[in-house]
């Protein structure tokens, strides 16, 4: 954010998460909104802006309510408008409601969104905090750092810093989802086992099925092998592991999940959300959503696994947003660790796993 | 720092006041008319001082806008891969073709029910889920589905 410059300054919240696996914007969104909107003003107040835009997933209509309601209460009782409690500090702010366009997560798309356009992406730099919602220096926001800054604030630095490991801090929200006994949201150490995830506090697998394999920060992010869950689920360990902590959103299979299914599932959640701008990003994910869909239906040509990867390296870091690249991880990864039960959808035309169901 | 007047007059800002409301607007639209008709359009255009065109196009980038009429009811189930896992998408939007006799895409004759498949809802913790209109179910079994449609089929929104 430029120090010097004297054009009103901007906060943006962003709640647009909406990928498959990743799910803790919207409770935050529904169950605590004010905590947000006290992370807001001392964001806003930071920073010396006096006008924040809180936008709101679409589809979030329970949230949108309840921020509506929310706000107004806060300006009730005077934490929000002019001279908020004799402080002499100003901030206006106002929920704008998206209308169902995943690419409105990435923080310029938010922001052509916020000002009414199409939501597209806008080429960076310049980065939204020296020209970001009208030309305005804008610091964009995700909801759940927001929601940590009240806390800090009263704790400590050193509090919130003593959790977690040396180099990921602090708590984090971690959704789960798939084949566990209680799915849900769970806000813990960044640095705790993923293993401990999913058999403790999410209770293990149904049925006593075996684990196959996990996706451990959301649907952009590489897939582990079941084996491989005694992994810190912090920036680092995840990386090691050959995979990314992302949204923190993990997904969970089991022996009986058919993992081309899976892939051919993803790919099509992002073929169907590319917002079009660039090349790789919407031709590409077509082309990889058709291929693996032949694929799984036991109609796959033989080069076929090989030109999945071809596509996928034609992609990866060539397109627009980060987004585009979203797709890279997850199939490169499972034909990493899966290509056997890719090469037996091809030759036997039949899924491995069927028997298992 | 200026207050929100100045921000809303600052020069820079080219008419922010219109275009930024453009998307509560085609909400309001969309209630009144029940879906973004030539007409819709034109209104919103009218009342922001955009063109039907600009209108248009920002309309359909949003799938929550509906540039086709849709039935009273708008049932869209989940096929992401957490509802998948759980048990749902194929299983669920089957159930529902054959339980409302259409296909996904389709309204029923009656004008009653659209049946549409989306990608992801935010409910992947409490999956298999669909929603209809402004409710979102959670949590779904056949039995449940079979309840809430006989629910709707009964009354008014
Ligand atoms: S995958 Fe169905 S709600 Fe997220």
């Amino acid at each position: 954010m430029p120090r010097e410059s004297d054009l009103p300054k901007i906060v943006a919240v962003n709640t647009d998460e909406g990928e498959p696996g990743t799910f803790k914007d919207r409770e935050i969104v529904e169950q605590d909104p004010h905590q947000v909107i006290e992370g807001v003003l001392i964001a806003a107040y930071a920073i010396g802006a006096s006008r924040a835009y809180v936008y709101i997933r679409g589809e979030f209509f329970l949230g949108v309510k309840r921020w509506i309601k929310a706000i107004a209460d806060a300006y009730e009782a005077g934490f929000l408008g002019k001279d908020i409690l004799g402080s002499g500090f100003n901030l206006d702010m106002s929920v704008h409601r998206g209308a169902g366009a995943y690419i409105c997560g990435e923080e310029t798309a938010m922001l052509e969104s916020l000002e009414g356009k199409r939501g597209e992406p806008r080429q960076k730099p310049p980065y939204p905090a020296s020209v970001g919602l009208f030309g305005l220096p804008t610091l964009v926001q995700n909801i759940e750092t927001l929601a940590c800054i009240p806390h800090i604030i009263q704790r400590g630095p050193s509090w919130f810093a003593g959790i977690g490991t040396a180099e990921s801090k602090g708590p984090k929200i971690f959704s789960i989802s798939g084949h566990v006994n209680r799915p849900g949201n769970y806000e813990l150490p960044l640095g705790i086992s993923l293993s401990d995830i999913i058999f403790g506090y999410a209770g293990g697998i149904p049925g006593g099925r075996h684990l196959k394999a996990v996706i451990p920060g959301g649907a952009s992010t590489p897939f582990l092998r079941g084996d491989q869950v005694n992994v810190p689920m912090s920036f680092e360990g995840l990386a090691e592991a050959g995979s990314a902590l992302g949204t923190g959103g993990i997904i969970v299979m089991d022996e009986s999940t058919c993992i081309v299914e899976a892939v051919r599932r993803l790919s099509k959640f992002f073929a169907h959300e590319s917002c079009g701008h660039c090349t790789p990003c919407r031709i590409g994910s077509w082309r990889i959503y058709e291929i693996l869909e032949r694929v799984e239906k036991g109609e796959g040509h033989s080069g076929d696994i090989d030109l999945l990867l071809d596509l996928v390296d034609g992609i990866d870091g060539h397109t627009y947003c980060p987004m585009g690249s979203a797709l890279v991880n997850p199939v490169r990864s499972a034909i990493q660790h899966f290509r056997p039960e890719f090469e037996y959808h091809l030759t036997h035309k039949s899924c491995l796993v069927n028997g298992v169901k | 720092m200026a207050d929100s007047d100045r921000l809303e007059n600052s020069p820079i800002i080219a008419n922010p006041q219109k275009q930024t409301k453009l998307l509560a607007a085609l909400y309001l639209a969309q209630e009144e008319y029940g879906w973004l008709n030539p007409e819709a359009i034109e209104h919103v255009a009218d009342r922001l001082g955009l063109s039907p065109g600009q209108v248009r196009s920002t309309a359909s980038f949003y799938s929550m806008f509906n540039l086709e009429p849709q039935g009273e009811y708008r049932i869209q189930v989940c096929e992401g891969l957490s509802c998948y896992l759980a048990g749902g998408a194929e299983t669920i939007i089957d159930y529902l073709a054959h339980l409302l006799n259409i296909q996904p895409g389709e309204t029923t004759a009656d004008g009653k029910f659209s049946l549409e498949v989306v990608q992801c809802i935010a409910a992947c913790g409490s999956a298999p889920a669909m929603r209809v209109n402004d409710e979102l179910y959670e949590n779904l079994t056949l039995e449940r589905i079979a309840l809430i449609i006989r629910e709707l089929e009964g009354g008014s929104p």
